[in-house]
């Protein structure tokens, strides 16, 4: 029987709902690190563990992990720093597992790798050099609530081939596990001044469908490429806003991908007040609104940049975890969404994993 | 030796870590070494780059604010203190 995983960073510490495959009833436990922020929390299908970044105000930033779906909890931040340089290690903002390692990402923006299994880490690339990389160099504007890797994608077969974004300066890809870098961010709009050509541009949020295509939430718009980020083409029209965070793809079908619109000014809530997720199932060419199950009143729902993602059954479900607590989930691609939790601490992630 | 009190947040953090112990160390940075010696890691939840004391975490020795080179006497009382803060 198929045990259906959904885990949550929240400003309170790691939970993790749980159902089997029909995904109807649901249990909650948690909070698991000693409730220090969680900003990001991944399963690894590879080793069977949990890992949750986070940062403690008292004690600072450190992985967590759990080989046994989070009845234990182990935490380290060995390696973890960069040294005496004067550049400023102040959260883990992103982590990606794969390939019998842990990718870390961090504020100001490095990325570290680990090993064995989250006991140790080291840094593997601070995308020296790269175009922006003086801004993010200067201590000036370096955390706290500055810039840093908001995000790594990994490739599925390959490990020395990913992406990796820079907050606010765009996104990067590497096919030599982080020796050399290539912005990837033609065809963006910006509505600001750019120092660079290639880079300076807000990718929010960047989700994988195969090899070619992948899609992206940015700061001002959604867009699409079908040549591994070689090219991007803007596919916001149709979207009741161009902002958002969240972003998740169908794992089986390219074309099928869901985003949450929210207000882009200060507020970067649902628009109205009314809850709503957006679908495509052409690639971006039109979007359907989908609100059943969702609160129609007075909902500002924020929702962040790890906060949408999806499961692997062959009808993949799909969940988002809100600024205010609340889980939803779908398992009909949208048809209708169920609460799976209602009273949890500000959601800053959802990951979702079925464990045969 | 030194008689040393953590804070509540910290403890969790370590298996079988008392709120209370007692250290030999010339020096708050030295208790600091010994703590690690035995609990590995210990030393990142209370210091950063630098190093330095987090900002965040407070040293008192015989009720004076300490630094990581305030000198220890043997019957030293070291406070370590997780300021007030958070919501």
């Amino acid at each position: 029987m198929s045990r259906t995983l959904v885990l949550i960073g929240t400003r309170k510490g790691c939970f993790v709902l749980e159902s089997d495959a029909d995904r109807r009833d649901w249990s909650l436990r948690g909070p698991f690190c000693e409730s220090w922020p969680v900003y990001h929390a991944v399963y690894d299908q590879g080793s069977g563990t949990i890992f949750a970044a986070a940062a403690s105000e008292w004690h600072g930033s450190a992985v967590w992990r759990s080989g046994d779906l989070g009845e234990t909890w182990e935490h380290s931040s060995e390696g973890l720093t960069y040294g005496e340089d004067g550049r400023r290690f102040s959260k883990i903002s992103t982590l990606a597992a794969g390939h019998g390692r842990l990718l870390v990402g961090a504020e100001a923006p490095g990325i570290f790798e680990s090993r064995d299994g989250g006991e140790t880490f080291s840094l593997l690339s601070t995308l020296a050099g790269e175009p922006g990389s003086e801004g993010w160099d200067d201590p000036a504007n370096q955390p706290p609530g500055h810039l840093g890797i908001s995000g790594i994608e990994l490739h599925p077969d390959d490990p020395s081939r990913f992406y990796a974004i820079v907050q606010g300066v765009g996104l990067w890809e590497t096919t030599d596990d982080g020796s050399n870098w290539t912005p990837r961010n033609r065809g963006l709009r910006a509505d600001w001044p750019r120092e660079h050509e290639e880079v300076g541009f807000c990718v929010h949020k960047l989700v994988r469908a195969d090899d070619e295509r992948m899609f992206q939430q940015n700061h001002v718009g959604m867009h699409r490429t079908d040549d591994g980020g070689a090219s991007w083409t803007e596919i916001t029209e149709g979207l009741p806003t161009e902002f958002g965070f969240g972003a998740a793809v169908n794992p089986h079908d390219r074309d099928t991908f869901m985003v949450i619109p929210l207000d882009p000014g200060h507020g970067r809530t649902m628009p109205d007040g009314q809850a709503a997720v957006w679908i495509t199932r052409d690639a971006g060419s039109s979007w359907q609104r989908s609100d059943e199950g969702l609160p129609q009143n007075g909902a500002y729902l924020g929702v962040l940049r790890q906060g949408l993602t999806s499961d692997t059954y062959d009808v993949p479900g799909f969940y988002f975890g809100t600024s205010t607590g609340q889980v939803f989930a779908t398992a009909d691609e949208g048809g209708s969404w169920q609460e799976i939790a209602s009273y949890l601490p500000p959601i800053s992630s959802v990951h979702a994993t079925v464990i045969e | 030796m030194a008689d040393v009190h953590l804070p509540r947040t910290l403890t969790p953090l370590f298996p079988d870590l008392p709120r209370q112990l007692d250290v030999d160390a010339g020096t708050v940075d030295e208790a600091i070494e010994r703590l690690n010696e035995r609990y590995p890691g210990l030393r990142d939840r209370l210091c950063e780059a630098g190093p330095a004391i987090r900002p965040h975490i407070h040293f008192y020795v015989d009720r004076e604010r300490a630094a990581l080179d305030t000198p220890l006497a043997p019957a030293s009382r070291v406070d370590v203190i997780a300021a007030i803060s958070g919501g």
